[in-house]
C-alpha cells in the first residue's frame, strides 16, 4: 500500500509522480531498487533496440516538453546511415512560465528519470547523454549527480551496463538562467560552452545536427520518464491510457486564482477543464469567478471562460464546445487555437485586469528573448513598453492597435518558436480582451509626449526654450 | 595601462557585499575539481564554460576579469568567448552580490500571489534600494551592510506554491510578503 504526505486526488492515475509525496520514499538507490527500480532497464536491454523505439512508435508518446511532437518519430529522423556518435539530452530547463512538473520528478525521483535515459539511450545508440538542467534547480543538479554515481556504482550506467556490451555516460549540465536555453537548439548552443543562440531550422534539427553537429535527441524529464513506463508496460497497452492520439498520462501544474493549485497526473483527454478547475481544483476563490485561463504554459493563447468554440472533428463536421467542457488533450486545445505545451495552467479570476497580466508576460518575453533576430528583440521590447503605457494609464486606443500589429510582424518572422511565445500571448489577449484593454486607454493620450526626450523636443519645436 | 585588456573592458565594481567574499585565487583542490568537472565533455573542452563559472561563482561570489582570463587560458579559448557568455547569461555576475543573495520569482502566478509585495517588503527590511535597478542591466541590489541582496527572476517552476523566492541556493515557497521578516531572520543568525 503507498501512501501519501499529499494524497493524489481520486481523479488522478500515477505512473510519473507515483513516488513524489510518497511516505517513506526518499532518493535513494536502494529505496528505488526495493520498488522494483531498474526492472524495466534490464527488460529493455534485453531487446533490439529497434524494438524499443518501436514500442515508443506504438504507445503513441507526444512530447511533454511543449510541441508535442511524438517521442518514437523523433527518434527514427537519426539519419540511417550515420556513422557520427550521437548524443541524447534531457531538457531539464523547465522555465517556461506555469510549469512546475519537472522539478518534482528530478527532486524526489531521480532514479526514475535516470532509468528513463538509458532505455533511451540504449534504443538511440547514444553513448554520452546530458541532463540540462536550469540553474535555479541547484539542489536537483546534486541529488541527480548522486543518483548518477549511484547508478554507475551498481552498474546501470557506465561500461558494459548490466552485462550488455552497452557502455553509457550520464552527465548533469547547469545552465545560467536564461529562459532560451529551453529551446533545444539553443539549449545546444548552451552545453557547446557558447551563448544560447537558437539555430535555424533547417537544416539544423537536432536528430541530424545537434550537439557538435551530430545527431541529437532532445526530450523533456517527463517524456523521458515515460518512456520506461513504456517498456513495463508494452506500447499496445500504454496507448489504452489517455484517448486515441493523445495517449498516456500528463503532469498538469495550475497555478493562478483557484482554491487548491498543484500539480495531477491525469489519462490525457479524460478530464474536461470544468473538472479540473473544479473537482480537482475547488473552484474559484469565495465571491470570485473564472475570466481566463492559460491552457499550456504562458506562451499558449488565452482562452476565456465564457468563450465557445466552434471545431472540426476528424470526419470533417462541426461542433460548438463551450470552454469549460473542452477535454485537456493535444488536439482539441489546438482545434481551440490554443495548445496543451507545457501542462501549465494559469487562471485568472475577475480580479485581475488583463492588462497587467499582459504587462507581466511581455516584461518575461522582453527579458528573455536571445536578441539574435531584430523581430523578436526589438518587437519584444516594444510590446512591453506598450503595455506599461497602458497600465499606466498613459495609453491611447491606437497604442492596442499599434501592440497587436508589432505582435504580427514578430510571429511567423524569427529563427525560433520563440517569436510565437512571445507573440501569441498578445494576440490573444487584445482578440478576447480588446474592449477591456481599449477602456483603459483615452484619446487624449496620443498627444501626450511619452517620454521625456520627446516632451523636451516639442517644447523646442514650439518654439520655447529647452 | 592596466595589467589586462578584459580588466578594462569589465563592469566588475566594488559593493557592501564585496567583502564578504574571498578574492579570486586558484587552489589546488578547486583546481583538481575543475579539471574533473572538463572531463565530463570528452568531445569539446569548450562545454565545460559554463560550469567552470559556475565553480568560481560559487566559491567567489561574482566573475573577475581575472577568473575570466584563467577560464579562458583553461580551456584554450580567447578570454571574449568567456566574457560574451558572462554577459550573456542572468545566472552570471560580475560585482559581488550581498552575502545572502534572494531571487524573487515575478512571473505571472507569482505576481498573483504577491510577489512584488514580498520584494517590497524584503527591500523596506533590509533597507535596500532598488530604485536603480532595472532588469536588464543592473538586476542585483545589495543592503548597505552587504548582507543582503535582491534580484527579480522570472518564472522558478513552482507555480502552484507562489509567491516563491531562492535564497543562495535554498528554495522558500508559499513567501508572502508576511513571511518576508520571518525568511530573513532564518538568515540574520547564521554567519
Ligand atoms: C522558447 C522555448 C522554450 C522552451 N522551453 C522548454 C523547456 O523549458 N523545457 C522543455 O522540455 N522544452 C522546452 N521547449 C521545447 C524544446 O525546444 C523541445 O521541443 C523539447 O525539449 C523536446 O522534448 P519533447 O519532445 O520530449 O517534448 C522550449 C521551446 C521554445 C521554443
Ligand atoms: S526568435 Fe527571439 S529568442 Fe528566438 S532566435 Fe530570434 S531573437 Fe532569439
Ligand atoms: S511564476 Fe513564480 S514560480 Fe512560476
Amino acid at each position: 500500500m503507498i501512501t501519501y504526505s499529499k494524497p493524489p486526488h481520486p481523479r488522478e492515475h500515477r505512473l510519473i509522480f507515483k513516488n513524489v509525496d510518497r511516505q517513506g520514499w526518499d532518493t535513494s538507490i536502494d529505496c528505488y531498487l526495493q520498488d522494483g527500480g531498474y526492472e524495466d532497464l534490464k527488460k529493455a536491454l534485453g531487446m533490439e533496440p529497434k524494438d524499443i523505439t518501436g514500442e515508443v512508435k506504438k504507445s503513441g508518446l507526444r512530447g511533454r516538453g511543449g510541441a508535442g511532437f511524438p517521442t518514437g518519430m523523433k527518434w527514427t529522423f537519426i539519419p540511417p546511415n550515420n556513422t557520427k556518435p550521437v548524443y541524447l539530452i534531457c531538457n531539464c530547463d523547465e522555465s517556461e512560465p506555469g510549469t512546475f512538473k519537472d522539478r518534482y520528478i528530478v527532486h524526489q525521483d531521480p532514479h526514475q528519470l535516470i532509468e528513463g535515459m538509458v532505455i533511451s539511450c540504449f534504443a538511440v545508440g547514444a553513448k554520452i547523454a546530458y541532463i540540462y538542467v536550469r540553474e535555479e534547480f541547484p539542489q536537483a543538479a546534486e541529488i541527480l549527480e548522486k543518483a548518477i554515481e549511484d547508478a554507475r556504482e551498481k552498474n546501470f550506467v557506465g561500461k558494459n551496463v548490466q552485462g550488455s556490451g552497452f557502455d553509457v555516460e550520464i552527465y548533469v549540465h547547469r545552465g545560467a538562467g536564461a529562459y532560451i536555453c529551453g529551446e533545444e537548439t539553443g539549449l545546444i548552443e548552451s552545453l557547446e560552452g557558447k551563448r544560447p543562440y537558437p539555430r535555424i531550422k533547417p537544416p539544423y534539427f537536432p536528430a541530424a545536427l545537434g550537439l557538435y553537429m551530430c545527431p541529437t535527441i532532445v526530450n523533456n524529464v517527463e517524456s523521458l520518464c515515460h518512456v520506461k513506463h513504456i517498456i513495463r508496460m508494452g506500447g499496445d497497452e500504454y496507448a489504452k491510457l489517455g484517448v486515441p492520439r493523445n495517449t498516456g498520462t500528463r503532469i498538469i501544474g495550475v497555478s493562478g486564482d483557484v482554491k487548491k493549485p498543484g500539480y495531477f497526473e491525469i489519462e490525457v483527454g479524460k478530464l474536461t477543464m470544468r473538472e479540473l478547475l473544479y473537482e480537482l481544483c475547488g473552484g474559484p476563490k469565495d465571491g470570485r469567478e473564472f475570466k481566463a485561463v492559460i491552457p499550456g504554459g504562458s506562451s499558449s493563447k488565452i482562452l476565456r471562460c465564457d468563450e465557445t468554440f466552434k471545431i472540426k472533428g476528424p470526419d470533417g463536421s462541426e461542433r460548438s464546445l463551450d470552454f469549460m467542457d473542452i477535454p485537456l488533450d493535444f488536439d482539441t486545445l489546438a482545434a481551440c487555437g490554443s495548445m496543451a505545451g507545457s501542462g501549465g495552467v494559469i487562471v485568472m479570476d475577475d480580479s485581475r485586469k488583463m492588462s497587467w497580466v499582459l504587462n507581466n508576460l511581455n516584461s518575461f518575453y522582453a527579458h528573455e528573448s536571445c536578441g539574435q533576430c531584430t523581430p523578436c528583440r526589438e518587437g519584444s521590447m516594444w510590446m512591453k513598453k506598450i503595455s506599461d503605457r497602458i497600465v499606466d494609464g498613459d495609453a491611447s486606443p491606437e497604442d492596442v492597435e499599434t501592440l497587436e500589429s508589432v505582435a504580427y510582424q514578430i510571429d511567423g518572422k524569427t529563427v525560433c518558436a520563440f517569436g510565437e511565445a512571445s507573440s501569441w500571448p498578445v494576440e490573444a489577449i487584445i482578440a478576447k480582451f480588446r474592449e477591456e484593454l481599449v477602456a483603459e486607454t483615452d484619446p487624449k493620450n496620443a498627444e501626450k509626449p511619452h517620454n521625456a526626450e520627446s516632451a523636451a523636443q516639442r517644447k523646442f519645436l514650439a518654439g520655447e526654450s529647452a | 595601462m592596466s595589467v589586462s585588456p578584459l580588466q578594462d573592458s569589465i563592469a566588475s565594481h566594488e559593493t557592501p557585499g564585496t567583502k564578504f567574499f574571498p578574492p579570486f585565487e586558484m587552489t589546488p583542490e578547486l583546481e583538481a575539481e575543475i579539471d574533473e568537472r572538463i572531463t565530463h565533455y570528452p568531445d569539446s573542452k569548450r562545454s565545460a564554460t559554463l560550469p567552470l563559472l559556475h565553480i568560481i561563482q560559487h566559491k567567489f561570489g561574482y566573475l573577475s576579469a581575472k577568473s575570466i582570463e584563467w577560464v579562458a587560458k583553461k580551456l584554450e579559448l580567447e578570454p571574449i568567448k568567456v566574457l560574451e557568455v558572462v554577459t550573456f547569461y542572468p545566472g552570471f555576475r560580475q560585482s559581488a552580490p550581498g552575502k545572502f543573495h534572494i531571487r524573487v520569482c515575478r512571473t505571472l502566478s507569482c505576481a498573483m500571489g504577491g510577489s512584488g509585495e514580498l520584494m517590497d517588503r524584503i527591500c523596506e527590511l533590509t533597507g535596500i534600494d532598488r530604485s536603480q535597478s532595472d532588469s536588464h542591466h543592473h538586476p542585483i541590489a545589495v543592503s548597505p551592510c552587504g548582507r543582503f541582496s535582491v534580484e527579480f527572476a522570472e518564472c522558478l517552476a513552482s507555480c502552484g506554491t507562489a509567491p516563491v523566492c531562492l535564497v543562495n541556493d535554498d528554495f522558500h515557497e508559499g513567501v508572502t510578503a508576511e513571511k518576508a521578516e520571518e525568511l530573513l531572520g532564518k538568515y540574520k543568525e547564521e554567519n
